[in-house]
């Protein structure tokens, strides 16, 4: 068994009640911290440790902390980004679900890290049975002296709101989730200014996926230093990968950064094989918006090497033979799988999900939509697949915020490495 | 004061100022077109992506490119900044993909569009578009509407700028218009049918690039270009009361605000002297209006194309 940082408990009856979680060493971490630390020894701790977010993006979790203007008597703010809606992304969902003091134990932390006193838990509104099992931790925490003014007696205070989203994609963005935590709609604003200089309601703001601060428990406890040590390269760590489609078991797994994408696929200890012993076709390997890879270059590089699940590995080639980590969203598909059928079901997800503000976005992924339905009714040509490229090539780059990128890479991707199989009037499947 | 340079000339602008902005300072040629920002309006801009830059030096401390395009109208200077607007074929390139994506749902109906003629997006696609479509899609069509007795609400035209949001915002005491829904399902709405209704509700109109806002007490009268504008103003206890006035004989028209050759207006107007101070003796006129901003009719493109057949 490779080490659990997250999933270690996960298991354990009654792990998401206060007291059974506690009992099992629960909110060390905070006594230790507030009673021994420095809110800068934290951030410390987590730049040794070389996290790196988990919301997709990667970037190093201790230098995001750093960038916020921590000037005393200015209010400013922590996001939990729990909106996870990316198709193929389940992770956060399951760790909420089932080991939610996890997540309040690293919000304290990381609140204690940038000196903030109110946090806000953005949640997915279709997650409102989730919602509820935190709201009952977050009470229970409250209870016990772990929330609210003067926590453990020392002079940091800290509230945390939860907050649901209604359903839109697009508020998983950080400047969409800001603005709808505002109460207005979700259109992601223009950056610069960045949110850790003005973000919610004007103050400076951190977000953070669910994943990256339930680790950061385990850092303080066991030293930045120690964490490193885990997992390859740059890619410290652990990862959760929520894997899906034509495997033997679908589910979540916690994996060291730098388990082989072959075994992650054949092994027994996570996704056991190919269902019905059928051939691998094809993986989009950290949710849907990063590049779908065919089999031969998802299990080894252009060069020859094993791929790897690392943040490193997966891009290995750019994005002419690589792709990325991502999310975590791991989707296989198998021999029979038509790659046309699934990049539409993928594009039409896009454009309901474009909030609309740029025109690149906007029109684009609607337009890519009603041209991949006819190529899927089998009315395509080879000027449809040409077009189809340069629309994706025309809102790549082009718009306010990453969601007109991940409407585009996936269109190209299927049509670099799939290109045969677009005037092929695709089986129902 | 920083230095930038656009399109091989140098300019000297307070820190803090956009690439558009640096432009105009210039002026001329090398402006990039802008459809959504509006420099009276507070957050406008980054939306249309019409007024996108190549920027080929970030700053002197800082030399490396910036990694993709960007819109000038949003991206502040920095010192040594060196940007490629019109001398750049990639720039081009994209601002052609970006009137296809505009033009993508539009009706194309300026034959019978109260804008045609004065139309930022006619312009635009005049000057930056292809004269051919590579779209064989159904177009998104909606129902024309009256938002007020004064104004003509036709969605299949607009091109989701938010200026009109942002006018009702920041000039208006409620906003009671807004968009609905998202993606290419967006749409101008008065949420329920409400009606919009203000002292300075007609500004809406002018801020509007296309003709999706329309003033329903011109529409049809005549087309824009055979009306004479004149400055004119008048003692208004609600705003400056300095319009144009567009005339045809004698009789005027229409009242609007006075446009730039940015189109943006200098200042806004009131409805009483939009919409009801339609006498001569209303107003005190000063002296015909130039026009100065760069139009489909004012360059004879039309000529161009009876010349050419098309306009290439
Ligand atoms: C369209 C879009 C949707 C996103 N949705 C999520 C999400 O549901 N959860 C999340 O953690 N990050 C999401 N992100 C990434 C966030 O913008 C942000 O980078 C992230 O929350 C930062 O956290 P991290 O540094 O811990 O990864 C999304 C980004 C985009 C462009
Ligand atoms: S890229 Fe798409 S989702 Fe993002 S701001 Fe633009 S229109 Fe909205
Ligand atoms: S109606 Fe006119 S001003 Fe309003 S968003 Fe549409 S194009 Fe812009
Ligand atoms: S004017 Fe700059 S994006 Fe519209």
């Amino acid at each position: 068994m490779s080490i659990k940082i997250l999933f270690e408990n996960i298991d354990v009856d009654g792990i998401d009640s206060f007291e059974v979680y506690r009992k099992l060493g629960g909110y060390n971490s905070v006594e230790k911290a507030l009673k021994n630390m420095s809110p800068e020894d934290i951030v410390e701790e987590v730049k040794k440790s070389g996290l790196r977010g988990r919301g997709g993006a990667g970037f190093p979790t201790g230098m995001k902390w750093s960038f916020i203007d921590k000037a005393p008597g200015k209010s400013h703010y922590l996001i939990y980004n729990a909106d996870e809606s990316e198709p193929g992304t389940f992770k956060d969902r399951h760790l909420m679900q089932y080991n939610p003091h996890l997540l309040i134990e690293g919000l304290i932390l990381s609140c204690y890290a940038i000196r903030s006193n109110t946090s806000y838990i953005y949640i997915r509104g279709e997650l409102m049975y989730v919602m509820r099992i935190l709201e009952k931790a977050i009470e229970e925490a409250y209870a016990n002296g772990f929330l609210g003014k003067n926590i453990l007696g020392t002079d940091f205070s800290l509230d945390i709101y939860c907050h649901p989203g209604a359903a839109a994609y697009i508020c998983g963005e950080e400047t969409g989730l800001i603005e709808s935590l505002e109460g207005k709609r979700g259109n992601p604003r223009l950056k610069p200014p960045f949110p850790a200089l003005n973000g919610l309601f004007g103050f400076p703001t951190i977000i953070n996926n669910v994943e990256t601060l339930a680790t950061v428990p385990w850092i303080i406890n066991n030293g930045g230093e120690q964490y490193a040590k885990i997992g390859i390269g740059k890619s410290t760590g652990t990862k959760l990968i929520s894997a899906c489609g034509h495997i033997n078991k679908p589910g979540v797994y916690e994996i060291e950064l730098g388990l082989s994408v072959e075994e992650f696929i054949y092994s027994d200890e996570y996704c056991g094989g190919i269902k019905n012993g059928k051939k691998l076709k094809a993986v989009v390997a950290g949710g849907s918006s990063v590049p779908i890879l065919p089999a031969e270059l998802i299990l080894k590089t252009a060069k020859g090497e094993p791929r790897l699940l690392s943040y490193e590995s997966l891009s290995e080639g750019g994005f002419e033979t690589g792709t990325m980590l991502g999310s975590g969203g791991f989707i296989v598909m198998d021999e029979d799988t038509s790659i046309v059928k699934n990049l539409l079901t993928f594009t039409r997800f896009y454009r309901h999900e474009s909030c609309g503000q740029c025109s690149p976005c906007r029109e684009g992924t609607a337009w890519m939509e009603k041209i991949l339905n006819r190529i899927v009714e089998g009315k395509g040509n080879e000027k449809d697949i040409d077009l189809l490229m340069d629309i994706a090539n025309n809102i790549e780059g082009n718009t306010i915020c990453p969601l007109g990128d991940a409407a585009a890479w996936p269109v190209q991707s299927a049509i670099k490495h799939f290109r045969d199989e677009f005037l092929i009037k695709p089986e129902i499947v | 004061m920083v230095k930038v340079t656009i399109d091989n000339i140098d300019v000297e602008v307070e820190e803090g100022t956009t690439i558009l902005n640096a432009a105009r300072k210039i002026g001329g040629k090398i402006v990039p077109p802008a459809m959504c920002y509006y420099s009276k309006l507070a957050g406008s801009g980054g939306k249309c992506r019409t007024c996108l830059v190549k920027v080929t030096q970030g700053s002197d401390k800082d030399p490396r490119p910036m990694p993709k395009l960007v819109a000038s109208c949003s991206t502040p200077v920095q010192n040594g900044m060196i940007v490629q607007n019109i001398t750049s074929p990639e720039v081009l390139e994209t601002r052609k993909a970006i009137v296809e994506f505009l033009l993508l749902n539009h009706p194309l109906d300026c034959p019978v569009c109260d804008q045609a003629g004065e139309c930022d997006l006619q312009d635009l696609s005049y000057n930056h578009g292809s004269s051919l479509t590579r779209t064989e899609e159904p177009r998104r069509t909606f129902e024309m509407i009256d938002v007020g007795s004064k104004i003509k609400l036709h969605m299949n035209r607009c091109i989701l700028c938010y200026r009109c949001v942002y006018t009702a915002d920041q000039i208006t005491d409620k906003r009671v218009h807004g968009v609905l829904e998202r993606g290419d399902r967006c749409e101008i709405g008065t949420y329920i049918k409400n009606v919009i209704d203000n002292d300075f509700s007609g500004n809406i109109i002018d801020v509007c690039p296309v003709g999706a806002l329309t003033d329903m007490t011109f529409r049809f009268k005549s087309r824009v270009w055979f009306t004479n504008p004149y400055d004119a103003h008048r003692a208004c206890p609600k705003c400056s009361g300095k319009v144009v006035i567009w005339l045809s004989g004698n009789k005027i028209l229409r009242v609007t605000g006075r446009k730039d050759e940015y189109g943006e207006v200098e200042e806004f107007i009131c409805n009483e002297c939009r919409f009801d101070k339609k006498e001569m003796s209303d107003w005190i006129v000063e002296k015909p209006r130039k026009i100065k901003r760069n139009s489909v009719i004012s360059q004879n493109h039309y000529e161009l194309i009876n010349k050419y057949g098309s306009h290439g």
